[in-house]
């Protein structure tokens, strides 16, 4: 597979890697109606956008979480199951407002049969796709997230995880126009805003028709779908021990039980649901500040142009210099609320002074920046999981008000 | 308004601005006699309290001596009128940025002598939050104040300074910290400053006023494309803050960058703050601090952000003096070593400075004339304690104004043409007052610059000072005059129209004696109302005043409207009178003069026939040519020593003359000398007239009382009575039974 054009037209001073950027949305007052509609509690199934088990051919199974179940299957399952089992190549397609998002499955089981009855271009993407880390100037295949010997729909493979920034998807889109994507009859499954966004060029650019799937649904199959495969034989799941110690421990989270949960998204911006089961969620607020505002804000004070480049030098970075802290104002603790003075009072509160602006590096602003969307989206969290605490509670007592 | 000093409009460049032309002696009012100082340095703003005295010019009136009684009959003066010099104390809270702090500590430390001065860490803690306002963006007005504020409790105070403070207020005393976000005020500032290299926190905000966040922020239809609207999405929502500079190579506006800054700090701040509420069941949220301090682009983003994340549950509401709350509170506690709570304090509305606008080029706020970031509040001590009168149905829920001009676009643009019109006549009749006085005129002229600029403010931003209602500005107009030692233009005024009363007293009444019961009750009731004819408040009345001294109190009654009036509950009144009499009659006395010798007097004398006892309760201070209790005082002795009903009635307490605590033309019944208030519950009292346009129209025309009671007014103002449906000099006369 030729990646001269992908290449070529990948060449500029691109900025690569921001998380995901599943809607979130924060009202913007002088437009009267921007207002968003909260989406209800949804079932993941009865929406029309939703993974539901159909098809439009009716036939094909698409679904990663009803995979692993299909893999235990018996013998007269699998056999239907290889009847109904979508021909390759099997891609999942995350288009978010900064990045993008590619899953690749690579079979590993393929037999001479089947090598041999393989068309040209096929063999072509799985080897440009398995034998390169990069792909043009901004694309990366992250290989220490591969996830290897993975049983999916009854075949045996890899799975890769692979990005690019948004802003490349025309030349995504033309790549697949000139590599003839549309004779493999594969069938696009994809999701986040630009599933929507890029629809109309992936058909008239691509001759490809998109499944558009609800990206709320896609993340909650998604994330139980890899904890139940575990990573390489490892939790995916993970927390740390007393965080508040440098020498805080990673330890691996038990997810048996995990309902019910509070999914805090962080893509450009950042998405909480609620989750109560499986098919059983709601979004429950979001903001954004997220992950988007984390880079935006980076770039713009530092100059820096990578996400990578950000975040070294936020590890680098000394944000008490930027920011103000309980004792700069009170010269110590402030007993009487409870906070102590390392505490950051004011983010980026010390910049309202010249010389402290003239005496913080571009690393200190880069941490100070990490240090605000971060703790910010912890103290939202935080808030959503004590309201829904209550919301729990409201649920109990309805249920004890349905007692005749 | 050229003089425009350091505010300038963003041209100012780094560091301090020394070289400012403050006008410091028009900020730091009245410092050399400061008593007691206070500071509180905060994050980016710098309080200054102190507590001073202002000596300042009142009228007295008191008897001439009884050993020159014979010429008193010559003399057309029932009284003499002196100018006395009295002290009163006054609290001067100041707020401005930091940048400021060196070149007004100078001045300073320069003006004061012999000043305790400490420093205060003033929380904001358990304030009483009053004039509190919602903002609306397409409303007229934008700003709406709640004219009441009857359960406050419990409420959300979120205080945004350099970080945030979330305080669960239960009840005045009862407050609670409970959370609070690192992302506030200073975070605007200091990435700001960083993003745009501006460094003024108002420059920044106007900055932020002229950007646009899309330019900067990524929006949901930048990630969904057109596609939102098919999925119900609302395409303008901010998907990430700041978005776009992390994916486009491009240079950003310093204005667009600075507005996407402040949707995100204002979006943060709405979502906690409603998080807060939703937990603690509150649906109040009150917000202060120099974030807010009354720029109209923060309400609006903070609104609009509590009403998106609240679903409209919650109500982002406003403080007129947010900030000095706290201040006000510890300083008062301070300041008043004997008892803070024996006091009333009243806003002087002639220092203190407006609502800031967010364009203060537009505008002549003087808050922002006088170096762009000049926050002033000055406060009276009352000479009395105010409480409600305790006849109110519900005090919690009293609105003495019956019309809010803040609300009322057209009434607004009236009567602000109707003030400005009048100040010609005020100023004449000020200089007119002070004969001996040479620089009368000088002031005068100084008084009408600083009503005018009021007015002009008013007409810009109808919120600048609170409500504003027909009372604030007769209020403020007091106010200015006393500012510049107008302490009562009216005086010689009513001293000749008492005198010139007080000589046809006796046969006024003779005439009223010689009626038939029935046809007398029509006639004292006329007679109130004649009299009330004569109000120099009242453009209409103050011209034929001035052009025909001699216009009498029988042409006074032509004029009035034949019954049936305009409103009129005549008839069961006099039902009413035809019933066992009232144990105790409550009546606010108008004007001077006719008004009250010739109308009110007789009415108190009919009903003291009838074994009403009568608390005639009249201004403390002087408010146009409006009767003072000092004044009542004498003219009660003159008419008593006339006729015998009065002499005994006063001489045995059925007659109690006594001040109301106010020095309005109009009346605000939860604010009531305490004294009076104590009275009117010890004699029971069950009837309550309030007479003139002022009192019983302008305010009090819907308020509730518990007994019953006469509201009764010549309406003297033609818009007016246009506008209620009649024509000049429309009577409005409005018998109620007791409120339910």
């Amino acid at each position: 597979m030729g990646t001269g054009r992908l290449r070529a037209s990948m060449e500029r001073p691109g900025r690569a890697a921001a998380p995901s950027a599943p809607s979130t949305g924060e009202p913007a007052p002088e437009e009267p109606d921007g207002r968003g509609q909260e989406p209800l509690r949804r079932r993941a199934n009865s929406t029309s956008v939703s993974a539901a088990g159909t098809s439009a051919e009716g036939a094909r199974r698409d679904r990663p979480s009803s995979y692993s179940s299909a893999a235990a299957a018996s013998r007269q399952r699998l056999e239907s199951l290889r009847k109904k089992r979508p021909l390759f190549p099997w891609f999942g397609l995350d288009i978010g407002g900064t990045l993008v998002k590619l899953v690749y499955f690579e079979p590993k089981d393929i037999t001479a049969e089947e090598e041999e009855a393989e068309v040209e271009s096929l063999k072509s993407i799985r080897k440009y796709l398995t034998s390169n880390v990069a792909y043009g100037s901004t694309g990366i295949r992250d290989v220490h997230l591969e996830l290897k010997d993975l049983t999916l729909c009854g075949r045996k493979g890899n799975l890769h995880f692979i990005r690019f920034p948004t802003h490349d998807m025309p030349a995504f889109i033309q790549m697949g126009r000139d590599k003839n994507f549309s004779s493999l009859h594969t069938v696009f499954c994809a999701t986040g805003g630009g599933a929507y966004k890029f629809e109309q060029d992936f058909l008239t650019i691509g001759d490809l028709q998109l499944r558009k799937l609800d990206e709320l649904d896609c993340l909650i199959n998604g994330i139980l779908y890899i904890d139940s495969v575990g990573f390489n034989g490892r939790s995916q799941c993970y927390y740390f021990e007393n965080p508040a110690d440098p020498e805080s421990q990673k330890l691996p989270f038990d997810l048996k039980n995990p309902y019910p949960l509070l999914l805090v998204n962080i893509g450009s911006g950042v998405s909480i649901l609620a989750v109560y089961s499986k098919n059983n969620y709601k979004r429950v607020t979001g903001t954004s500040l997220g992950g988007g505002t984390f880079f935006g804000l980076c770039c713009l004070l530092t100059g820096c142009t990578t996400f990578e480049e950000a975040l070294d030098m936020a590890s680098r970075g000394d944000s008490t210099k930027v920011d103000k802290l309980v004792r700069d104002i009170y010269g110590g603790d402030y007993e009487r609320f409870g906070l102590p003075g390392w505490t950051v009072a004011s983010s980026f509160g010390n910049m309202m002074s010249k010389e402290k602006r003239e005496a913080a590096s571009k690393e200190d602003l880069a941490r100070a920046t990490l240090i605000t969307i971060t703790n910010n989206i912890g103290s939202i969290a935080r808030m959503c999981a004590l309201n829904e605490g209550y919301f729990g509670a409201v649920g109990a007592l309805l249920e004890l008000l349905k007692i005749p | 308004m050229a003089e425009c000093g350091a505010s300038g409009g963003g041209s100012s460049g780094d560091g301090l601005d020394k070289s400012i032309t403050l006008p410091p002696d028009e900020i730091f009012r009245n410092l050399e006699n400061a008593k007691r100082f206070a500071i509180d340095i905060g994050g980016s703003l710098t309080k200054l309290a102190y507590y001073s005295t202002v000596q300042h010019k009142v009228a007295r009136v008191r008897s001439f001596d009884h050993a020159g009684q014979d010429a008193e009959r010559d003399r057309e003066s029932p009284y003499e009128i002196s100018v006395q010099e009295e002290v009163t104390p006054r609290l001067h809270f100041i707020k401005f940025e930091n940048s400021y702090i060196e070149a007004c500590l100078d001045f300073v430390r320069d003006h004061l002598v012999n000043t305790e001065t400490k420093v205060i860490h003033a929380t904001g803690g358990g304030n009483i939050p009053h004039e509190a306002f919602a903002y609306q963006k397409d409303a007229d007005p934008e700003f709406r104040f709640q004219t009441n504020h009857p359960h406050i409790f419990p409420y959300l105070l979120v205080n945004i300074g350099s970080g945030v403070s979330i305080v669960k207020v239960e009840t005045e005393d009862r407050f609670e910290w409970i959370g609070g976000s690192s992302i506030g005020g200073g975070t605007f500032w200091g990435l700001g400053a960083l993003l745009t290299r501006t460094q003024k926190f108002d420059e920044l905000l106007h900055l932020a006023a002229r950007g646009q966040h899309a330019n900067v922020d990524m929006l949901v239809q930048d990630i969904y494309g057109g596609a939102h609207q098919t999925l119900g999405l609302s395409g303008n929502l901010i998907a990430s803050s700041f978005g776009k500079s992390a994916t486009t190579d491009q240079e950003f506006f310093p204005e667009d960058m600075a507005k996407s800054l402040l949707h995100m700090i204002s979006n943060d701040i709405g979502q906690l703050a409603c998080f807060y509420a939703r937990l603690h069941g509150l649906d109040r949220v009150y917000f202060g601090g120099f974030f807010i301090r009354g720029h109209p682009v923060t309400m609006r983003t903070i609104t609009y952000s509590i009403s998106f994340f609240s679903k409209g549950e919650v109500q982002a509401l406003f403080l007129r003096h947010e900030g000095y709350l706290g201040a006000i509170g510890a300083f008062l506690k301070g300041a008043e070593q004997d008892n803070p709570d024996q006091y009333s304090w009243g806003e002087n509305y002639a220092g203190s400075s407006g609502l800031m606008s967010s364009a203060p080029e537009l505008g002549p706020a003087q808050g922002t004339l006088k170096g762009g970031t000049f926050d002033l509040l000055e406060m009276d001590r009352l000479e009395r304690p105010l409480v409600s009168l305790p006849l109110l149905l519900d005090p919690a829920s009293y609105v003495p104004d019956t019309v809010d001009l803040t609300d009322d676009a057209l009434a607004r643009k009236y009567w602000l043409g109707c003030f400005e019109d009048a100040l010609d006549g005020v100023v004449k009749r000020a200089v007119a007052s002070q004969p001996g006085a040479a620089d009368a005129a000088e002031r005068a002229e100084k008084f009408r610059h600083k009503y005018w600029d009021k007015l002009q403010t008013l007409r810009l931003q109808p919120f600048a000072y609170g409500t504003l209602t027909v009372r604030s500005l007769l209020d403020t107009r007091e106010h200015c005059l006393n500012e510049f030692n107008f302490p009562d233009p009216y005086s010689q005024v009513k001293q000749k129209e008492n005198g010139v009363a007080l000589r046809c007293f006796r046969q006024v009444v003779q005439a009223l004696d010689a009626l038939a019961w029935e046809e007398r009750q029509l006639a004292l009731v006329r007679g109130l109302l004649a009299g009330n004819v004569f109000d120099w408040g009242a453009k209409a009345v103050s011209d034929v005043l001035e052009s025909d001294p001699q216009f009498g109190f029988e042409e006074a009654k032509r004029k009035l409207e034949e019954r049936p009036w305009l409103v009129d509950s005549y008839d069961t009144w006099l039902q009413r009178l035809k019933g066992p009499p009232h144990k105790c009659a409550l009546i606010f006395a108008d004007n001077s003069g006719v008004d009250v010798i010739l109308g009110v007097f007789p009415f108190v004398r009919e009903l003291l026939s009838r074994g009403t006892e009568v608390i005639l309760a009249c201004n403390s201070g002087p408010a146009l040519n409006d009767v003072t209790y000092g004044e009542s005082l004498l003219v009660a002795e003159h008419i008593a020593a006339m006729d015998p009903v009065i002499h005994s009635a006063l001489g045995e307490e059925r007659l109690l003359l006594m001040q109301t605590g106010s020095s309005s033309p109009c009346l605000d019944l939860s604010r009531l000398d305490e004294r009076l208030a104590v009275l009117v519950q010890e004699r029971g009292a069950d009837l309550v007239v309030i007479e003139g346009m002022g009192r019983a129209v302008h305010t009090n025309y819907g308020a509730a009382l518990r007994c019953e009671s006469l509201k009764l007014a010549v309406l003297k103002n033609p818009w007016l009575a246009t506008r209620l449906g009649g024509r000049l000099f429309s009577v409005i006369f409005k018998f109620e039974a007791p409120a339910q």
